[in-house]
């Protein structure tokens, strides 16, 4: 705190005093200005400066239109002000492009920030800034280049990039640091806005990162740290260099300037740790990289100082995000411990935040906080209480659910914020579906709670999936059945009580419930559950749409005789509604209340819920369409050529498209028997189907037996007192310093541990599963994290990019076609056995290892280890570098029927300290193979020589939905010799275009296939232009990169076919137009088209 | 015309394929790239009075004028409401709002919740120490009458949501140079 500022700012003197005040002394007080503001401070109301702002409106409008306006400056200031007080002054912008134009120095740069404080980016007017850009960026004096980059890197007209491009690269090496500093920053701007405007220049980008000024380095960090997120792969290379730099900041190698309260630059050090956190995750190799500068940066940051703080907290996120290493992670799990016990509320804020980041991979530190998250539980200010929910959010598990929501839910009584409840709302509604059958009471009651409480702000598709869940039941019929009967008998009372004050939502929910399943509870006469609904219609503040819920929900019920008259009458009344919708179930209700037969087959009661079967091409209207066609009707327009047709209209479209492909290429193909990892994954990931795929899969038929087991367990611990849970035993010494020990407890505090032990008691039985693989941490780290991907979606938004996956085992019974299994491949999957255990023997046997493939739990279709050539020992004597070591060996133990065949380079995937894993793909004709190097890496330490011993293993990929790169994950587990079993996941990228193969079709064949394939998408691709022939030549070039086939050229068309293996085709038509290439692609998958386009770009830039 | 000549009796393809425009192809793109919105880490700079007078306003995404007052005054009764003992981060509808009291005036700056809220609070701190050095000893008074000067140092500090400058000279470095050119 700087006591300074504080006394300055306090001693506001009276407005009396305006003109003796130093800060006013070069304005006079009598100035517009000053009178401005002066009216503005005296303010009392909100009418009074509505009045004021529009008098100095007409003030300023009036003057500033005058010719040879010499205030031009004080005017702006004054616009300025108004707009600040939210009243539009828009008359002013065209001055303010001028004055930016024609002022003096200090006029410009008061005329560009009115720009920048006007406009936003899209606003036409920015236009007429382009070419006073143009000339200051020309300028000799420096401070107006100075002025226009700085304009520049706040908002510049996207199509105008190209004419200032030349001019601000080459401000890139100007002697001056801040002009080098300011144009790094206007391309970064450039960067945001079109990234594809400033692909050529990346290795400017590098020089910046390495230039001798530390200003211009820092701005190109906000670059790298842009394209770093979007591709970590493309950057791994510099971890070293960005290692460096922080070394020397953090040892503090920068000008003294550059250091904040004596740390030196922090916000830099604080880029550049996430940067490090980007480069280092899921990469064991890169981590190692950076270990000892994050030990530094802990180290360093002993000052008591907030900003010390904001740095460690960095610098644990970065601990945490990257491969674990034992000792930096105590060491940062200690580091938490001092935020979270802080006695300044920021810093336990910070520590809160920190943890429930933490837990998500590392739930048992949680354990070691329990009393402190207990205390913030009960804390006075909201936010804190808010961030622990959260962290509670994040560590719950079936045995702790209950008291979680109910903490969740005593918040959301006291929070007043919308957003909050929301938000809240949404997580209990999640949990609660998420362990839904341990207690159907404890599930229908706080799903009410959640109804009436989120009323109709909430999530739509919280209803939906729990009417979903209640419809479509779970594997007991009896359970249903109670589930579905305590539903009933929980509305019912709700119904007679004051159903008004319930949000529509609910009644919805309601009202579905009891047409669907009142019946169940036999007490109950359906005349009344009738009457009750009925009293739900006329209720005032009804919608629409809740009245229409009502109606179906009579219809179902009405059986004529006594119910007759109610339906009779309600039926009567809406016949006649304005509402369409209503009129029409009244109708309904009307016909089927006096035909039970047809309502019996209408509206069967008890029916499964079936799969709608949707003709999305709707092929069932073609002869109604070309009927219409006959009779003259104009073709149908698809949206986006309508949208180009209205563009072309207007103007010459400068604009470029984004590529439309959809956010979530994920597309895991999910069957009861994959991994857990994946399956959370996916639905996580689900972004494009609805939630609901996920809630149902969660706890389909298999998650219901595995929600079943914690529960007995739950039983029969009997809520372990915290010290005696055997988690905790293991937790080391820092635990035992915050556990009070006395055996005397005071109550309130018994209360708290009783909290505890009910919160955390799920951990601590994870926490033993975990102290098994205390010397070797990593696998187990896998593991959890892959938990926390289930449960936080926010942590998945910034996980992996694209995973469209195919486990190899398991996905051989997904593949669309079959003919797989006619392949050579497919016959050698087939003979293997079902479990392998492939010992690798090293030479000298001094290490054993054994691999098993965890995909192994399917059946027959496992993973073609070949025999022939698995077990092979080498001992290519002591090795430096294992990275080079693979390259050059590994070709030799491709499988001998692949050899001859083309594969792509063989890249390593990941590596631990015993196992290191290779693979690369194959492109045979009818299949693609995925080859992996499993290569046994221990290191016996007498000898110093590197032991190897290869596996190769051999799987077939398809794709069962397309996206633009395919990655495969998976799991190697093996045994060490001593018998502790471990596990090393991988990942491995393929490009789709690997999965594309050309399809031979006639072009009558083609003409007919076309019409039937509903996912389509268009684009204009570059033609190449240096032959006689650019059609030809652009063709033969796709052909020759994406293995397409060309079914037929004609003059300046041509139609061109492929298929993704198996045999889904994609059909696509070039079109020669105005130098472009329109290509037009159309496929039954969705998504391929996008994606096939994708690569098409790619492949004709590349050339 | 050609395609329906060999397809048959694609009625529809002939007026598909007619008429392609001849707009500039679209970008390549990564499909992954979030849209830029989600790139902003500070939302706003806000310098607001314990009366809830707006002395200094930056918007980094884009808010309409008509909704900014709204906003603003929200924003200054969730910070006047909370007391001294109280964290200085509050949650705000989907971000996140952090402020510094001094004296009467509150800096408000509107984050997203994945910056780090500690560095952005001293970050308010380091710029007010900037406009300390600049305006030496800076008041109330010294921003509304230099609303412009201010506005020239935070765009030195913070662009487009990100902080592009800390240290206090270069921050400084391009306004006193116009300075001294104005008084020259």
């Amino acid at each position: 705190m700087s006591d300074v500022v504080e006394k300055t700012l306090t001693a506001l003197p009276s407005l009396l005093s305006l003109d003796s005040h130093p800060g006013s002394a070069k304005l006079s007080s009598t100035s517009k200005l000053g009178n401005l503001i002066r009216g503005i401070t005296e303010l009392t109301s909100k009418h009074e400066e509505e009045k004021l702002i529009q008098h100095e409106l007409l003030a300023i409008k009036e003057q500033v239109s005058s010719p040879n306006t010499t205030m031009m400056k004080e005017l702006m200031v004054r616009s300025i002000y108004c707009e600040m007080l939210g009243y539009e002054a828009s008359f002013s912008y065209i001055h303010a492009i001028k004055l930016a134009q024609q002022g003096t120095v200090l006029e410009k740069r008061v005329g560009y920030l009115a720009v920048s404080l006007f406009l936003n980016e899209s606003h036409e007017l920015l236009l007429l800034l382009v070419n006073t850009v143009l000339k200051d960026l020309q300028s000799t004096n420096l401070i107006e280049v100075c002025m226009a980059l700085t304009v520049v890197s706040q908002m510049f007209p996207k199509d105008m990039i190209p004419a200032i491009l030349p001019l601000v690269e080459e401000k890139l090496n100007h002697p001056k640091e801040i002009i080098r500093r300011k144009a790094v920053l206007a391309l970064y701007k450039f960067y945001l806005i079109a990234p594809n405007q400033v692909q050529h220049i990346h290795n400017k980008f590098r020089k910046a990162l390495c230039d001798k000024d530390p200003g211009v380095m820092t701005a190109s960090l906000h670059i790298y740290l842009q394209m770093i997120q979007e591709n970590p792969e493309a950057y791994k290379d510099l971890t070293p260099s960005f290692v460096t730099i922080l070394k020397q900041v953090v040892g503090g190698k920068l000008p003294m300037d550059f250091n904040y309260h004596t740390v030196p630059a922090p916000w830099l050090q604080i880029q550049l740790l996430r940067i490090l956190s980007l480069l280092g995750k899921n990469d064991q190799s890169t981590s190692e990289v950076m270990y000892e500068v994050l030990d530094e940066s802990l180290q360093r940051a002993e000052m008591n100082h907030n900003i010390t703080y904001a740095i460690l907290y960095e610098c644990v996120k970065c601990i945490y995000t990257i491969h674990p290493k034992s000792d930096l992670l105590e060491k940062a799990a200690k580091c938490i411990g001092n935020f979270v016990l802080s006695p300044k509320i920021n810093l336990k804020y910070l520590g809160l935040k920190a943890l429930t980041y933490v837990v998500q991979q590392d739930p048992k530190l949680a354990l070691q906080h329990q009393m402190t998250i207990i205390e913030c539980l009960d804390h006075p200010d909201l936010i804190i209480k808010r961030e622990t929910l959260e962290l509670l959010f994040r560590i719950t598990n079936g045995q702790n659910v209950t008291v979680i929501v109910e903490k969740m839910l005593e918040f959301l009584c006291i929070s007043e914020d919308d957003h909050t409840t929301i938000d809240l709302v949404g997580k209990v509604a999640e949990l609660a579906e998420k362990y839904p059958l341990k207690y159907n009471e404890w599930f229908i009651e706080t799903m009410n709670t959640v109804f009436s409480l989120g009323g109709d702000m909430m999530q739509p598709d919280i209803p939906n999936s729990f009417l979903k869940l209640l419809s479509e039941g779970f594997d007991s019929v009896e359970e249903d059945r109670k589930l579905r009967l305590f539903a009933v008998n929980s509305y019912i009372p709700l119904l007679r009580g004051e159903p008004g004050k319930l949000p529509q939502r609910f009644l919805q929910v309601i009202s579905w419930v009891l047409g669907e399943y009142s019946h169940l509870r036999e007490d109950l006469e359906p005349a009344e559950v009738l009457s009750l609904l009925a009293k739900l219609l006329d209720m005032k503040n009804s919608s629409s749409e809740t009245k229409s819920w009502v109606l179906m929900a009579m219809t179902k019920l009405c059986k004529g005789g006594a119910d007759a008259s109610v339906t009779q009458e309600v039926s009567e009344t809406y016949s006649s509604s304005l509402d369409t919708v209503l009129r029409q179930r009244a109708h309904e209700l009307q016909y089927l209340s006096q035909d039970p037969e047809l309502r019996a087959r209408v509206l069967p009661r008890g029916a499964k819920p079936e799969t709608l079967e949707v003709d999305s091409s709707l092929s069932f209207l073609d002869r109604f369409v070309s009927e219409a066609l006959a009779a003259g009707a104009a073709p149908y327009k698809p949206p986006h050529q309508r949208q180009e047709e209205l563009d072309q209209s207007k103007a010459l479209s400068l604009e470029p498209y984004g590529l439309s492909l959809p956010i979530s290429m994920s597309s895991c193909s999910i069957t009861d028997r994959q991994s857990p990892t994946l399956l959370s994954m996916s639905s996580g990931l689900s972004g494009d189907t609805l939630k609901l795929d996920g809630i149902k899969r969660v706890w389909g038929r298999e998650g219901y037996l595995a929600q079943r087991e914690p529960v007995e367990e739950a039983a029969q611990v009997e809520v372990p007192s915290p010290i005696q849970s055997p988690g905790r035993q293991g937790e080391g010494d820092s635990l035992h310093s915050q556990t009070p020990t006395q055996t005397p407890t005071p109550e309130p505090e018994q209360e708290k541990q009783q909290l505890a032990s009910s919160l955390f008691v799920g951990l601590a039985s994870q926490s033993s599963v975990s102290l098994m693989g205390k010397s070797e941490p990593m696998p187990q780290r896998f593991r959890r994290k892959a938990k926390g991907q289930g449960l936080g979606s926010s942590f998945i938004a910034n996980e992996q990019i694209s995973s469209s996956l195919i486990s190899p085992p398991s996905a051989v019974d997904n593949l669309l076609c079959n003919n797989l299994l006619d392949s050579n491949n497919a016959s050698e999957l087939a003979e293997q056995t079902s479990q392998l255990s492939q010992s690798l023997t090293t030479a000298n046997g001094t290490c054993h290892a054994e691999a098993e493939l965890t995909e192994s739990d399917t059946k027959g279709c496992n993973p073609a280890l070949r025999r022939d050539n698995c077990v092979v020992a080498a001992g290519p004597g002591p090795h430096n570098d294992p990275g080079r070591l693979t390259e050059v060996c590994l070709d030799s133990y491709l499988p001998a029927e692949l050899s001859g065949l083309s594969h792509s380079e063989i890249a390593p995937l990941c590596a631990n300290q015993s196992l290191n894993l290779s693979a690369c793909h194959v492109q045979k004709e009818d299949s693609l193979i995925l080859v992996v190097f499993i290569m046994n890496s221990s290191e016996s330490a007498i000898q110093q020589i590197r032991l190897v011993s290869i596996t190769v293993g051999q799987y077939s990929l398809t794709v069962k939905r397309p996206a633009v790169h395919v990655e495969v994950v998976g799991t190697v587990s093996y045994q060490l010799p001593a018998g502790t079993s471990q596990s090393l996941q991988f990942s491995y990228k393929v490009p789709l275009t690997s999965f594309i193969r050309p399809f031979v079709v006639s072009t009558e064949e083609y003409g007919t296939m076309w019409l039937s394939f509903s996912h389509d998408t268009k684009q204009n691709l570059t033609l190449i232009n240096d032959n006689q022939e650019p059609l030809t030549a652009t063709l033969n070039a796709l052909k020759k990169k994406l293995q397409l086939h060309v079914v037929e050229v004609i003059g300046m068309e041509g139609i061109v076919a492929c298929r993704l293996l198996q045999d889904l085709p994609c059909l696509m038509h070039c079109r020669v137009n105005a130098g472009w290439l329109a290509v037009w692609l159309r496929s039954p998958v969705p998504d391929l088209p996008d994606c096939l386009i994708y690569h098409c770009q790619r492949a004709l830039q590349s050339l | 015309m050609w395609c329906a000549r060999l397809i048959g009796d694609l009625v529809f393809c002939i007026e598909l394929t007619g008429r392609h425009c001849c707009s500039l192809p679209r970008p390549l793109s990564d499909p992954m790239v979030k849209p830029a919105t989600d790139r902003i880490m500070i939302k706003f700079v806000l310098m607001v009075n314990r009366q809830g007078q707006t002395r200094l306003s930056r918007y980094y995404h884009s808010v309409e004028l008509s909704r900014r007052a709204a906003l603003e005054a929200d924003v200054v009764r969730y910070c006047l409401s909370r007391k001294k003992d109280q964290c200085s981060f509050v949650e705000y509808k989907d971000f996140k709002l952090v402020y510094r009291q001094y004296a009467a005036l509150y800096i408000v700056v509107g984050i997203t919740d994945s910056e780090n809220e500690l560095s952005i609070y001293e970050l308010v701190h380091n710029f007010v120490e900037v406009l300390d050095k600049y305006f030496s000893r800076v008041s109330e008074l010294d921003i509304m009458f230099n609303l412009d000067r201010v506005h020239i140092i935070l765009d030195e500090m913070i662009q487009n949501g990100h902080i592009v400058e800390t240290n206090k000279s270069r921050i400084l470095a391009p306004l006193t140079t116009i300075d001294k050119m104005v008084d020259s």
